[in-house]
């Protein structure tokens, strides 16, 4: 189906089965959470995973999505799914700009250059009126779907949310394994020969930007109306380091690892809250293990002890 | 699996025994308090486990009136999302009555809003914006320890009064910095001062701020506010004092944890406001002593302070209205606590407007020098008092829905 492999396949569907299940056991809100930052590490994955440029300014689109839908829906009173696709469409724009400088260069030069970016925005951000400042946008609406469906109860909006998802998600499987993605995957072998080939790879490069700062900027754009709040926590640094510990952790260029690593994550700050300073203790535990034992992420490593892709 | 005769005796016993005790707890009412502060980041000193501590003080000095409270504690890792995560999650899922704290103002926005949506109680104490009961302020909650207009308001009027009457502001250059500098600023004019001038600073990434202070004293002020906070502020106090700056400075957002992590040979002279001062009184020598014995070697600050006071204030209203009654709507609640008095060994006597503004003095301390401090903490001298009807924004200015109807 759609280019999955057969252990894809039912990785899949075992992953719809627990969206569907999930709600019964777990609190939705924090299950949205959870999927609007798997859609954020899919995103950087696609960039990291499948072309090898490691973006560390993705915050910046995810966070640009989570103002432009808040303030499109609290000031303007955009529907729901015009706010997200407005917010995945600046997300998109500031990803052009970004890529368009950024791509130019390689390696550390490129992750430099995207950092700087993101803080310039991050600064922008704490100047801006329509930001709020440091109290950012309050009080968004979640609003009527099409106009016509209320979102305010917490499972008419998970639904949203994880059709959404799973759409996005389907969609970078799509990219990944598309004739432009072969592309992508050569590129990230060895770029001279792909080049030599006649592709011409700042194209592709510029593009598989785009579209990953357009799905963070609609992971961003649903986290803001999920929570009703879009601050300056999400255009931030620390959440682009957060996102590459989720890809790290889950396994960078497998298709679910993200997705792993994100809830993973989550579940770490959510519930272990109670205990304090243990959270970035813990985290940083993780980090370390993850990185000394299993290099390739818990997904990649599962794949790749048992011969599989995932 | 082999079991013995004495073990499948003694579970034998237990079961019972454990049935009675479950049925004798669940005959009385438990209301749960929510903790949700930062025990991680930077403002781990200002509020953080000194607030959970005063929060459980005010539980045990309570007593047992007849229900069970039940503490629970969450930290938000200064992020909105997470904080509001959590507070649902306490409200929907754990039976939690009512949170108290809640750390900065993005998170005190953001649970004040969830507060209101599902009908439950929220109380903060460590955010500082004064919109919680100006255009944002709900039937839900309300706003315990200090915001940005007492601080200004104390920090610039009664500095005046006390001989402070020209000023020069070091304002970081954002939204925050701006608002604190422009209030400031307006009741240091009010008050009969001056402002002989200000300079921006770029925010964030700013840490050398000599020339900054050098244009300030050059300008012959005999303050200097500043309107910054956290990094910023105790950059400018430790440049000021390597610089040897005569000028007091006065710091805006600055707190007892602060003075106390930057020393009194640094901060000596400095100005600044709180609402409470564990060595002002009788009362809140009692209340320190109760709550150094639980947490040693640590002086509250009005933040970590501020939830001992509501959290009594909570109590009270609880007992008043019957825990079944209190449980059912978090406004009517937070309606009957506006009704009582407040009176506390935190802040004393004090009332709570109908916008949700907790009333009590605002005291303008200065920090005293190392050969005037007698003890460990004994930081501060009194130089004015604001008193309760002054220290805040009048309820018609701050534009809150609630004060028309």
């Amino acid at each position: 189906m759609m280019g999955f492999s057969r252990p894809q396949t039912a990785a899949f569907w075992l992953m719809v089965a627990a969206i569907m299940i999930a709600p019964a056991i777990l609190y939705p809100v924090f299950l949205m959470k959870v999927m609007c930052f798997a859609l954020f590490a899919c995103a950087f994955n696609l960039l990291i995973g499948y072309v090898g440029l490691g973006s560390f300014g993705h915050a910046a689109f995810f966070g640009m999505g989570a103002y432009i839908t808040a303030y499109s829906a609290k000031a303007w009173g955009w529907t729901p799914e015009i706010a997200i696709l407005a917010g995945g469409l600046v997300g998109g724009g500031l990803g052009l700009a970004f890529g368009w400088l950024a791509i130019r260069r390689q390696g550390i030069y490129f992750a430099m250059i995207t950092l700087a970016l993101a803080q310039m925005n991050y600064f922008l951000c704490t100047q801006w009126d329509f930001t709020g400042g440091e109290d950012g946008i309050q009080g968004v609406p979640r609003g009527n779907l099409f106009g016509l469906f209320s979102l305010k109860s917490d499972l008419a909006m998970y639904a949203v949310v994880a059709v959404i998802f799973v759409a996005c998600f389907l969609l970078i499987h799509r990219i990944v394994h598309s004739p432009f993605g072969q592309v992508l995957k050569a590129i990230r072998e060895n770029e001279p020969r792909a080049t030599s080939l006649g592709y011409r790879t700042d194209d592709y490069k510029l593009m598989v930007f785009v579209l990953s700062a357009a799905i963070a900027g609609i992971a961003g754009g649903m986290k803001s109306l999920v929570f009703g709040i879009a601050t300056l926590t999400d255009v931030n640094f620390p959440m682009s380091g957060e996102v590459i510990l989720m890809a790290l952790l889950g396994g960078m260029g497998t298709i679910f690892g993200p997705v792993v690593g994100a809830a993973i994550v989550i579940t770490m700050q959510n519930y272990l809250a109670p205990f304090g300073a243990w959270v970035t203790v813990t985290q940083g535990v993780v980090f370390v293990v993850c990185v000394l034992a299993f290099r390739r992420g818990l997904i990649g490593e599962l794949a790749a002890r048992r011969r599989l892709s995932l | 699996m082999s079991l013995s005769r004495r073990a499948l005796l003694g579970t034998a016993a237990a079961v019972p025994a454990a049935a009675t005790f479950r049925s004798a707890r669940a005959q009385r009412p438990v209301v749960k308090i929510g903790v949700l502060t930062d025990l991680s980041g930077v403002y781990q000193d200002i509020v953080g486990p000194l607030a959970v501590e005063s929060t459980r003080l005010a539980v045990a000095d309570f007593g047992d009136r007849g229900f069970d409270v039940e503490v629970l504690i969450g930290d938000h890792q200064n992020k909105p999302d997470i904080g509001s995560n959590l507070v649902r999650q306490w409200y929907d899922r754990d039976g939690v009555d009512i949170v108290v704290e809640g750390g900065s103002s993005a998170v005190a926005l953001a649970v004040s809003g969830v507060a209101r949506d599902k009908n439950k109680a929220y109380i903060n104490s460590g955010g500082a914006t004064s919109d919680l009961t100006g255009t944002q302020c709900n039937a839900n909650t309300l706003h315990w320890t200090y915001d940005t207009y007492m601080l200004a308001k104390s920090t610039g009027a009664a500095m005046v009064k006390a001989g402070g009457n020209s000023w020069f502001f070091i304002t970081a250059d954002y939204a925050f910095g701006h608002a604190l500098t422009r209030d400031v600023g307006n009741f240091v004019t009010q008050a009969g001062g001056r402002v002989l001038g200000g300079v921006r600073t770029p925010f964030p990434g700013t840490t050398d701020f000599s020339s900054y202070l050098l244009q300030a004293q050059a300008s012959g002020a005999k303050v200097i506010g500043l309107a910054n906070a956290g990094a910023d502020t105790t950059n400018c106090i430790k440049q000021a004092k390597e610089f040897g700056i005569t000028t007091p400075l006065a710091g805006l957002l600055m707190f007892i944890s602060d003075v106390h992590s930057l020393g009194l040979d640094t901060c000596q002279g400095l100005v600044l406001t709180e609402s409470f001062y564990w060595n002002l009184n009788d009362r809140t020598r009692a209340f320190s002593d109760r709550l150094w014995k639980r947490m040693p070697n640590r002086r509250a600050g009005m933040a970590n302070a501020g939830p001992y006071s509501s959290t009594l204030h909570f109590l009270k209203a609880v007992q008043a209205m019957g825990p079944a009654e209190a449980k059912k709507s978090g406004a009517a609640l937070i309606a009957q606590m506006k009704k009582m008095p407040t009176d506390d060994d935190v802040h004393g006597q004090g009332i709570i407007r109908e916008d949700g503004r907790k009333i009590h003095p605002a005291y303008l301390f200065q920090v005293k020098k190392p050969s005037e401090s007698k003890g460990p903490w004994d930081y501060y001298n009194l130089l004015g008092t604001t008193p309760a009807d002054e220290a805040f924004r009048p309820m018609k200015d701050g534009n809150c829905p609630l004060v028309k109807a």
